[in-house]
C-alpha cells in the first residue's frame, strides 16, 4: 500500500467519526484534537476504525504518535510495513 | 391571578365577564387576562356568586397569586369534596378567584383544568380517575397543562405518577421547542420524528430550535431552582494510573477512558446520598430509587444534549463504557430513544476535554443535582509533608437548594473522592 493510498483511507475513516470533514482544508500536520474539535472518545472510536479498516491495534501507549494525519500516515506506514516483513 | 403556563409570572386583566351579583357556574369564563404568550379565558373552577371584583381591567401587570375577585359560595352548592374546601374558601364564605390553569384557545392538548381539583369533579369520576393516577400527579399536570387522560403511567396497574408527569412536561416541553424527545411515544418515535423531520428541515432550523430548547430549560433551571455549588479537589493519580495499567494489554476495542471512571464514581456516590438523586416535583423532593446518570454530550455545530445511561451505578466499567460510546454516536447522529431522554435522575457533564479547570453546572429541571468535572492536570499536591506532582480534578456539584444543603452536597463530594481513589472497586 502507498503512502497516498494509505492518507486517503486515513482520510476517508476519519471522515466517518468527524462527519462535517472537509478534506480539502484538512491540514495534515495539525493535530486532529486542535483543527477538528475531536475529543477522547472521538480519537478512540478513531483508533477502532483504523483497526477495522488497516487491521492496525495501536496499543495504547502509542495513541499518542496518532495526532496529525502525516502522523497517522506514516504510523500505519510502518506498521503495514513490519507486519509484511514478519 | 391563575399560572396560565409553567413560565408564566405576572398577567393583566383584560376584561371582567361577569358582574358582581351574577351567579357563576363551573367553567364560566370569569375573566380574560392577558399574558406574555395569549389572550386567556380564566374560568372558575367554584359555583357561586360573584360578590366582589378587586382588580380593574386594564392595570398594571399582577404578579401570579394576587387575588382577582370574590366568589361567594352558597350552601349547599359546597363542593363534594369538603376538605379541600378550606383551601378554596377565603373568609366570610367567599373565594378569591384562585389560580385555575385555563386552555389557551390555540392549545389543542390542554385540559380545561382547575387548581383545586377534588372539588371538580363529580364523585364517581374523581374516584375513576384517582385509580388511575395519583392527585399530586394530577395537580401537577393541570399546572401543566397536560392531558392527564394521555399519560402513559408507570406506577403499580399503570397509575400516572408525579415522575411520569414531570417527564411528560420535558417531553412536551422538548417537542414544543422542536428537540428530540417525546414523552409519551414509544422508543422508536422520537427517531422516527427525527429522521423524517431531517430532510426538510435545515440544519440551522435544527440548531435554532435546539437553542431554545435549551433557553427553556435553563432559564426555568435559574428561574426556579436556588442553586448551591461546592468544588473539590480530587487526586487522580491511583485512577489514571489503574486505567493505563488495564488498558495497556487490550484492543482498541476494549479499552475504557477516564470519563467511565466519573461517571461510575459519580453514580456510585449517589447511593450514598439519595438525597441528590431524582426530581423536585410538587413542591417537594421525590428520590428516585434507580440512578439515571445524563451524561451531557456536546453535539457537532453546537449545542448538548444530556441523555440517560440507565442505571449507571449498576453496570461494569465495560457495560457503561459500550453504553456511553453508543450513546454519544447516536445523540451526535440525532437518534435518541424517548426513555433516555426523559429519564435522567441527574446530570453528569465533564468539560475536561479543553483543558477547563472547573465547571459549575446549570441543573437540569426538574433534576435535583448535576455533577461537574474539570480537566485532570498534574500540578504540585502536598502528600504525606511532600510537595509531588499530581494529576488533579476538580469535580464540582451544583444543587438544589429546597431540596439538600451544603453538608449533604459535601458528603456526596467526599464520598466521589473515596469512591476514585479505589479504581479497582469500581
Amino acid at each position: 500500500m502507498t503512502e497516498d493510498e494509505i492518507r486517503a483511507r486515513v482520510i476517508k475513516t476519519l471522515s466517518g467519526i468527524v462527519p462535517e470533514l472537509d478534506p480539502a482544508t484538512l491540514k495534515p500536520a495539525v493535530s486532529l484534537r486542535d483543527q477538528l474539535d475531536v475529543d477522547s472518545m472521538d480519537f478512540l472510536n478513531f483508533l477502532i476504525a483504523l483497526h477495522q479498516e488497516f487491521g492496525v491495534d495501536v496499543p495504547e501507549a502509542d495513541a499518542g504518535k496518532l495526532a496529525t494525519i502525516d502522523a497517522c500516515v506514516a504510523y500505519l506506514a510502518q506498521a503495514l510495513q513490519q507486519r509484511t516483513q514478519a | 391571578m391563575p399560572r396560565l403556563g409553567a413560565d408564566m409570572t405576572a398577567g393583566k386583566v383584560v376584561e371582567w365577564r361577569k358582574r358582581p351579583g351574577e351567579r357563576i357556574k363551573r367553567g364560566d369564563v370569569i375573566a380574560i387576562v392577558e399574558t406574555d404568550k395569549a389572550n386567556v379565558d380564566v374560568e372558575s373552577f367554584i359555583e357561586g356568586v360573584l360578590e366582589k371584583i378587586l382588580v380593574e381591567p386594564g392595570e398594571e401587570r399582577l404578579p401570579v397569586g394576587t387575588p382577582l375577585a370574590l366568589i361567594r359560595v352558597e350552601a349547599g352548592a359546597e363542593p363534594a369534596a369538603p376538605a379541600a374546601a378550606p383551601a378554596v374558601a377565603a373568609p366570610q364564605a367567599a373565594a378569591a378567584v384562585a389560580p385555575a390553569a385555563v386552555t389557551p384557545a390555540a392549545a389543542p392538548h390542554v385540559v380545561v383544568p382547575s387548581a383545586t381539583l377534588p372539588t371538580q369533579l363529580p364523585p364517581a369520576a374523581a374516584t375513576a380517575e384517582r385509580a388511575r393516577i395519583s392527585p399530586a400527579a394530577r395537580k401537577r399536570a393541570l399546572e401543566l397543562r397536560l392531558d392527564a387522560a394521555a399519560l402513559a403511567g408507570t406506577g403499580p396497574q399503570g397509575r400516572v405518577t408525579l415522575a411520569d408527569v414531570e417527564r411528560a412536561a420535558q417531553g412536551a416541553e422538548r417537542i414544543a421547542q422542536g428537540g428530540e424527545g417525546t414523552a409519551q411515544g414509544g422508543e422508536g418515535t422520537a427517531q422516527g420524528a427525527v429522521a423524517q423531520a431531517a430532510p426538510v428541515d435545515t440544519v440551522a432550523a435544527r440548531q435554532l430550535r435546539m437553542r431554545e430548547a435549551i433557553a427553556a430549560a435553563m432559564a426555568r433551571s435559574k428561574r426556579e431552582i436556588p442553586h448551591y455549588y461546592l468544588a473539590c479537589t480530587i487526586d487522580m493519580g491511583r485512577a489514571l494510573a489503574w486505567l493505563t495499567e488495564r488498558n495497556a494489554g487490550r484492543s482498541v476495542a476494549e479499552r475504557l477512558i477516564y470519563a467511565v471512571l466519573l461517571i461510575k464514581a459519580a453514580a456510585l456516590a449517589l447511593r450514598e446520598v439519595p438525597e441528590l438523586n431524582g426530581f423536585w416535583i410538587d413542591q417537594r423532593a421525590q428520590q428516585s430509587e434507580a440512578i439515571h446518570a445524563g451524561i451531557a454530550i456536546s453535539l457537532r455545530g453546537g449545542g448538548l444534549v444530556a441523555p440517560a445511561l440507565h442505571h449507571a451505578d449498576q453496570q461494569s466499567l465495560d457495560d457503561l463504557m459500550r453504553g456511553f460510546q453508543d450513546l454519544v454516536k447516536r445523540a451526535r447522529a440525532g437518534s435518541l430513544k424517548s426513555s433516555e431522554v426523559t429519564d435522567p435522575t441527574v446530570t453528569i457533564t465533564s468539560l475536561g476535554e479543553r483543558g477547563v479547570d472547573s465547571v459549575f453546572g446549570i441543573i437540569t429541571p426538574p433534576q435535583l443535582a448535576l455533577v461537574g468535572f474539570g480537566t485532570p492536570l498534574e500540578r504540585p499536591w502536598v502528600v504525606n509533608g511532600e510537595v509531588v506532582p499530581r494529576p488533579l480534578l476538580t469535580a464540582t456539584l451544583s444543587g438544589d437548594h429546597r431540596a439538600t444543603d451544603g453538608h449533604r452536597g459535601a458528603l456526596y463530594l467526599a464520598a466521589l473522592d473515596r469512591l476514585l481513589q479505589q479504581p479497582e472497586a469500581l
